[in-house]
């Protein structure tokens, strides 16, 4: 790289991880979401099951 | 039947396919991978004639080759931004669910590739220039678009109330375009270090087409990079608001009983 070879793969470098942050950061997001929500309709259920067991 | 009738009524339709979260989640389903598939082909294809085949510069020997992150960065600061623009005007004047999402969404993306345009740029200044920073209008600019992406998602988390933030971010986006051309026209209007327009000038890009082709690419790279971010974050902002109706919740328990 001529002389420049930290300049160059420093800002190369940095790109990728920047690109590589973004999309993890997507993906972690997307499977927390799923799992608070899947929690949230098992948390409902019980309650429901707990209800339907007191009026009986 | 007169074809601009034609014309419009898909446009109404897609516009209206659009702007159900359901169906945007459905859609953005299939476009995703595509996005994500040309991200990789144009990227890989632009680093290795970036990197490998193209020259190195007679002035500036292999430094030049942080143009090819640092320009398709700088040029995605600003795409994005009016991206979110258009998507806050469209949010505010027809009161468009998903073109809020696509603002908000954008965001994050845009001060990350601002975020990288200047730190980038700076890299190459201190062999070039023998700086890393100098506070002129180019630089100063683009640290304002930065400051400016920081102010949207900061007023979108600002209100507990969805609607009242949405309405927020989307002012912002729009009244803050204004820096898009100031940015662009800022090597004009003032003296700056930073080198004036290589690509879109008068007369044609002031490239060989050996440094021009890599970085045609990676812009395209960066750009579909962009828009697969974008669709995987406004999924996840689709779920998260819609995460009391009816399909959200058969979505998650069908994908429940795939992967157990």
């Amino acid at each position: 790289m001529g002389g420049y070879a930290f300049h160059v793969w420093t800002s190369w470098g940095l790109s990728a991880l920047v690109l590589l942050g973004l999309f993890i950061n997507a993906k972690l997001t997307n499977a927390k979401i799923k799992r608070e929500i899947a929690r949230q309709i098992q948390r409902e259920q019980a309650q429901q099951t707990t209800e339907s067991t007191k009026i009986s | 039947v007169n074809p601009f009738t034609i014309a419009w009524n898909i446009l109404a339709r897609f516009y209206h396919r659009l702007a159900s979260p359901r169906e945007f989640y459905a859609i953005s389903r299939y476009v995703t991978p595509v996005f994500g598939l040309l991200f990789l082909g144009f990227t890989i294809a632009g680093s290795y004639y970036g990197l490998y085949v193209a020259p190195a510069d007679y002035q500036q020997g292999d430094s030049y080759r942080i143009i090819f992150v640092h320009v398709p960065a700088a040029w995605s600061s600003l795409f994005i931004y009016v991206i979110m623009a258009t998507a806050g005007a469209i949010g505010l004047i027809w009161r468009m669910k998903m073109a809020f999402v696509v603002a908000i969404c954008s965001a994050p993306i845009g001060a990350a590739f601002t975020a990288l345009a200047l730190v980038t740029g700076s890299i190459w200044g201190k062999p070039i220039w023998g700086t890393w920073w100098v506070w002129d209008a180019r630089l100063t600019s683009e640290l304002i678009l930065l400051f400016l992406y920081f102010g949207v998602m900061a007023l979108y988390y600002a209100f507990d109330e969805r609607k009242i933030a949405e309405r927020a971010m989307a002012l912002l986006c729009v009244v803050g375009v204004v820096i898009v051309p100031i940015i662009h026209y800022s090597v004009e209007w003032w003296s700056s270090l930073h080198q004036g327009a290589t690509v879109f000038r008068e007369g044609g890009p002031a490239m060989p087409p050996s440094m021009l082709m890599p970085l045609l690419y990676m812009a395209l790279g960066f750009t579909f990079f962009y828009g697969y971010v974008l669709f995987l974050r406004a999924q996840n902002m689709v779920l998260s608001n819609e995460r009391n109706s009816r399909w959200v919740r058969d979505l998650i328990v069908a994908g429940k009983h795939e992967t157990a």
